[in-house]
């Protein structure tokens, strides 16, 4: 094992500009790293070791050439597979584009390499972003690497497998309905929704057009931020893109500091159904934030319980549409085309055969929404909770700068555990959505460790995560409280929760 | 009280493109029923008067100059085609005008 | 369907009132795509002008075309219509290989421009063709069906698919229902469709070529029998791709479902293709299930709040409109209805205009362009506005007959150089050395030898027979192969012969 991949994310690029380390050698002990434990994890779709260590020769040669890198220079990210990447494969998870290569790269990737990041590989999904345990990924699932016979949580759950396991300081991600916060919640990593509009959708495969967020994920809130303002800000080929300057997330993970910020428990957000190991934990940090000198209140959000309901009709709705140029002519899978079929068959059977089980599910039940006869009962209605959603977060702002909750109801659950039965795992998204529908930034920072159920220790031992949340364009708000939380939590343990996990054995190499 | 009928399953399979076996259809019937059933609680507190939102942001009027820029080249724009010819995309014969 | 059955026209609008709809597609002439950078040339080779967004490549987002939507409000200001203070793009979804995202970018219950009027006229009445609603979209790309019979669909064992259409901004306008037209029905369709091209083609904001299908009609017609109120069941007629189909789709709809009602049958509402070979049209595919598109608002892209400022800039900014420059041109030109009626028909208004405004008198102007140049046109098949001459060229000729160094018939011959090729009307006078011989000296010479030579008609004229002059003229004309100055000749003829 190699100490480089032990660094964070600022630290790394700190070694990088100072020639301590070469981009090289970063990059050469994480794809060690990655050759050792990825086998276990599987986080990654795709690894090109050549390719990697071309990105990391050009780093090093720009800064031999006297050029100022900027502060993430050098340092390796698993890039989540819905991103487009020219010189990768893009899957999304999904057997229906095996193999494409998209001829351009999304916004986000291009930051990504204006930056100096070195992309290291693809990042393994639930398909086309559906799913809350990578278990939809039609490549098989990535595993926790807290426990490995776990979810490492979905959709971006190969990226949170990632960095949980050492294989990168950093990750991208896409946060639909909790994508980003809940795979980070459960690996007891860092995850950040942005505002919706914040970072650029160009070049991210659609599931929910009106949901979709590219955020970033690391082991520190600092890292966090920093990815976060290396691949933000406007981009005019995203029309939903804010053409506002990124708030200032650096400066907020830095100052850490909670004195005299209004915080509020959302009130919605905790009792029934949830993990009593997950409550304690997510109880004891609202002491915390009390402790450090905020001050808490309670707050109600009373639609919030509609969130899951409309969300389950929105994004489907949404993404029936969006995957319906999946369809054989253009790109990827093809199936049938036996010279008697019509365009119409062979579209039928492809997508049959290339899509999943859940992806179908939520295609037809987005089509049943938006269908004549029934758009008003549901995809109308849910819109219409969707405004209420955003009333209750713009009343419970007026009273508080940052709201609170458990980021999800459970701990990491067992693979297989909730795959056929779809409902059980929607609620894994139960915290998270409530920001989604409203556009609002939130991050998922770790809380420590779940005890074992007095019943029957199910999901004990394992990661909880606090989930922050802040109004529109104040990222930096979620930052600072998570910033905090870290700081307060990593004095009294004595250094990250991370530290606490298993060592994964060490394939030979 | 089912939410979904087979029938209306197979309806949506045909809409949406997906050419599924009847066991498939039958197992999908059962959990779109329920998951029906669920969401339909959003009916519960949307009233008339509530407008509803289809944007997470109030954004409005964003346009690009009328400028052209470089398109992809056709090796590339046919790069990821099933199949080619002419430079065009081949596709399976066409079963009539649509729409 | 079984055999075409078709009832006499005029029986059939004796027992039938017709109620029409038009549906107009109009590409508008951006030189960027709707939602995307690629160019919009027409004719590029297949598959040049795609890019990740309008290939609907996975991941892609569109950015919509400031110049497109003000073209929309231009022809909606134009067509009377309100603009919409806040809109939104709606998704319609269907499945077809020529659309690459399997949804079009459309709008559906929030149109950017509603309730609007144009005025056409027919024979001398005025119509005024109610608009519903003109929406903004983006177009679809163009396949190419092979291995069937010449390029039909249907047969065919595949196709090939070019995107270079797909995503060029589509503008359509749909009128509200046309009542009352009774037998003008099919004239009144045609007379909108070719008002409709004329007002975009003044606006600028679309070249409306039909043949090239920047212009698409979609003609809906039903029939009530006279007397009732209730109106019939419509179909749809597709495909119609110029102005004379606009007029026979529409009749032979009327001469069809007449047939179908008056044998006791039911029309079927359905989309019908237009086949121009035989102006008729067939149904098309029945469908099992009826079409369900799905629309909601497009979340790509974020609603349109044009300002009321930038309206009313747009508004300012509209150029004359083709009612109010007829109205104009008649009135400068003193022309009779019929007159400017034949003018527009012939093309001829813009080509007119301009031969006034580089100096020719309006009457002189209409005349070579209505008369000589509308006839060469004819026999070359080309529209006026193609023959190879220019508004300042038919100013110059005009100059020179004014001047008197052309006559009408050397006029001809010097437009007969130009559409030729031999160069401008100068070059033609000089290379073909048609100035007419007005120089006394020579001219008195060629009239002494006509009087020479026809002492007879010279002996007429001398005893007082004035008109037996023209014989003389026309003797004249000819020795000098019609480029004498005839007026100066009979003159110099009376002179001599002591009659003036």
């Amino acid at each position: 094992m190699s100490d480089l991949t032990r660094k964070t994310a600022a630290e790394l690029a700190g070694l990088v500009a100072s020639g301590e380390a070469s981009a090289v050698e970063v990059a050469r002990a994480h794809l060690e790293r990655v050759a050792a434990v990825d086998g276990q994890v599987h986080a990654f779709l795709h690894v090109d070791e050549e390719a990697v260590l071309a990105q990391a020769r050009a780093v090093d040669e720009r800064r031999a050439a006297g050029e100022r890198l900027g502060p993430l220079a050098g340092v390796p990210i698993a890039h989540k597979d819905v991103f487009t990447t020219a010189d990768m494969p893009t899957t999304a998870g999904s057997k229906i584009l095996e193999g494409w290569r998209p001829p351009y790269d999304a916004t986000v990737t291009a930051r990504l390499r204006a930056a100096g990041l070195v992309i290291l590989g693809k990042a393994n999904m639930d398909e086309f972003a559906m799913g809350s345990s990578t278990e939809n990924s039609a490549f098989g699932p990535s595993r926790n690497p807290w426990d490995l016979t776990r979810v490492p949580g979905g959709s971006s759950g190969g990226s949170s497998a990632a960095v949980a396991a050492y294989e990168a300081p950093l990750a991208t991600g896409t946060d639909t309905g909790g994508s980003i916060r809940q795979p980070a919640a459960v690996t007891g990593i860092v995850g950040v929704k942005p505002t919706y509009g914040g970072s650029s959708r160009y070049g991210v495969i659609a599931f929910a057009s009106s949901l979709d967020t590219p955020g970033p994920f690391a082991r520190t809130v600092l890292d966090a931020a920093l990815l976060h303002e290396a691949f933000s800000g406007h981009d005019p080929m995203d029309s939903t893109s804010i053409d506002a300057p990124v708030p200032p997330v650096v400066e907020a993970a830095r100052r850490a500091d909670v004195a005299g910020l209004r915080v509020g428990v959302v009130k919605e957000l905790a009792g029934d159904g949830y993990q009593p190991g997950v409550l304690a934990r997510y109880r004891e940090a609202v002491e915390l934030l009390e402790s450090l000198g905020a001050k808490v209140v309670e707050v109600s959000c009373p639609h919030f319980g509609y969130a899951l309901p409309a969300y389950y009709l929105i994004a489907p709705s949404e993404c029936s549409s969006n995957l319906a140029r999946f369809d054989a002519m253009r790109y990827g899978l093809r199936v049938g085309d036996d010279g008697t079929r019509s365009a119409e068959e062979v579209m039928a059977l492809t997508r049959a055969q290339g899509f999943g089980a859940e992806v179908k599910r939520r295609i037809m039940l987005g089509t049943y929404a938006l269908s004549s006869g029934y758009y008003d009962a549901y995809y109308g209605k849910a819109q219409q909770v969707r405004t209420l959603i955003k009333r209750d977060f713009e009343a419970a702002f007026e009273q508080v700068d940052v709201l609170v909750s458990p980021t999800t109801p459970t701990t990491a659950f067992p693979i297989g555990e909730r795959a056929d039965d779809p409902m059980a795992m929607y609620l894994a998204d139960l915290c998270t959505i409530p920001a989604n529908l409203a556009g609002v930034p939130a991050i998922s920072v770790p809380c420590g460790l779940a005890e074992p159920d007095a019943a029957g220790g199910e999901g004990g031992g394992l990661p909880v995560g606090l989930q922050v949340m802040a109004p529109v364009l104040a990222d930096d708000r979620v930052y600072r409280v998570g910033a905090a939380v870290e700081k307060a939590l990593e004095d009294r343990w004595g250094g990250p929760l991370l530290a606490k996990a298993p060592e994964l054995a060490e394939a030979a190499q | 009280m089912t939410a979904i009928t087979r029938d209306e399953v197979a309806h949506l399979a045909r809409l949406s493109r997906l050419a599924l076996g009847e066991d498939e259809l039958d197992h999908l019937a059962a959990q779109l029923d329920q998951i029906i059933s669920a969401v339909a609680r959003v009916q519960e507190v949307a009233a008339q008067d509530i407008p509803p939102t289809s944007h997470a942001l109030p954004l409005s009027n964003v346009y690009r100059a009328d400028e052209v820029r470089p398109s992809l080249p056709p090796e590339q724009a046919l790069g990821g085609a099933p199949a080619a010819e002419e430079q065009r995309f081949r596709v399976p014969r066409i079963l009539g005008e649509e729409a | 369907m079984s055999t075409l059955a078709l009832m006499d026209y005029d029986e059939a609008v004796s027992r039938y009132e017709p109620v029409l709809g038009v549906e107009t597609h109009i590409e508008l002439g951006t030189a960027s795509k709707m939602f995307c950078g690629c160019a919009t040339t027409f004719g590029a080779p297949p598959n040049t002008q795609v890019c990740p967004v309008c290939l609907g490549l996975p991941g892609a987002l569109p950015v919509a075309n400031r110049a497109a939507i003000e073209g929309i409000i231009k022809i909606g200001l134009a067509l009377n219509c309100e603009i919409a203070e806040w809109c939104r793009f709606a998704r319609k979804n269907y499945f077809y290989p020529d659309m690459p995202k399997n949804y079009q970018i459309s709008q559906y219950d929030e149109p950017l421009c509603v309730d609007g009027h144009l005025d056409v006229e027919v024979d001398g009445e005025t119509y005024r063709i109610g608009i519903e609603r003109v929406h903004m979209e983006e177009d679809t790309g163009k396949s190419m069906h092979v291995g069937g019979a010449t390029g039909r669909i249907q047969g065919a064992d595949h196709s090939l698919v070019d995107y270079n259409r797909a995503g060029i901004p589509l503008v359509e306008i749909v009128t509200k229902p046309i009542t009352g037209t009774g037998d003008k029905a099919p004239l009144v369709a045609r007379a909108y469709a070719t008002e409709l091209r004329e007002l975009v083609r003044a606006l600028g904001v679309s070249d409306v070529r039909m043949e090239q299908g920047s212009m698409r009609c979609d003609v809906n017609v039903s029939l009530m029998p006279r007397g009732s109120s209730q109106w019939g069941t419509r179909t749809e007629t597709k495909n119609v791709n110029s102005l004379r189909s606009v007029e026979r789709a529409v009749r032979h709809e009327i001469e069809r479902q007449a047939a179908v009602l008056a044998s006791g049958g039911a029309v079927v509402q359905e989309t019908r293709h237009f086949h121009e070979d035989s102006g008729t049209t067939t149904a098309g595919r029945s469908k099992e299930e009826a079409q369900d598109y799905r629309y909601f608002p497009e979340p790509d892209l974020v609603p349109m709040a044009p300002s009321r400022e930038w309206v009313e800039e747009l508004r300012a900014s509209l150029p004359e409109l083709p009612a109010a420059r007829r109205r104009r041109v008649q009135r400068e030109w003193n022309l009779s209805d019929l007159e400017l009626r034949d003018v527009v028909n012939a093309g001829a208004l813009d080509l007119i205009e301009s031969t006034v405004k580089a100096g020719a008198s309006p009457a002189a102007a209409r005349k070579w362009w209505m008369n000589e140049l509308s006839r060469r046109a004819t026999e070359q098949g080309v529209e006026l506005a193609d023959l190879p001459v220019t508004p300042e060229q038919v100013a110059r000729v005009q100059e020179m007959v004014d001047a008197g160094e052309l006559n009408d018939k050397l006029a001809r011959q010097v437009f007969e150089g130009v559409l030729a090729g031999e160069g401008d009307p100068d070059q033609v006078v000089a290379a073909r050395g048609l100035k007419i011989v007005s120089d006394d000296g020579e001219l008195a010479a060629i009239v002494d030898q006509a009087i020479a030579d026809n002492p007879d008609v010279a002996d007429k004229v001398r005893g007082g027979k004035v008109a037996a002059a023209g014989a003389l003229v026309g003797a004249v004309m000819r020795a000098t192969g019609g480029k004498a100055d005839a007026a100066r000749a009979r003159q110099l003829i009376l002179e001599k012969l002591g009659a003036s």
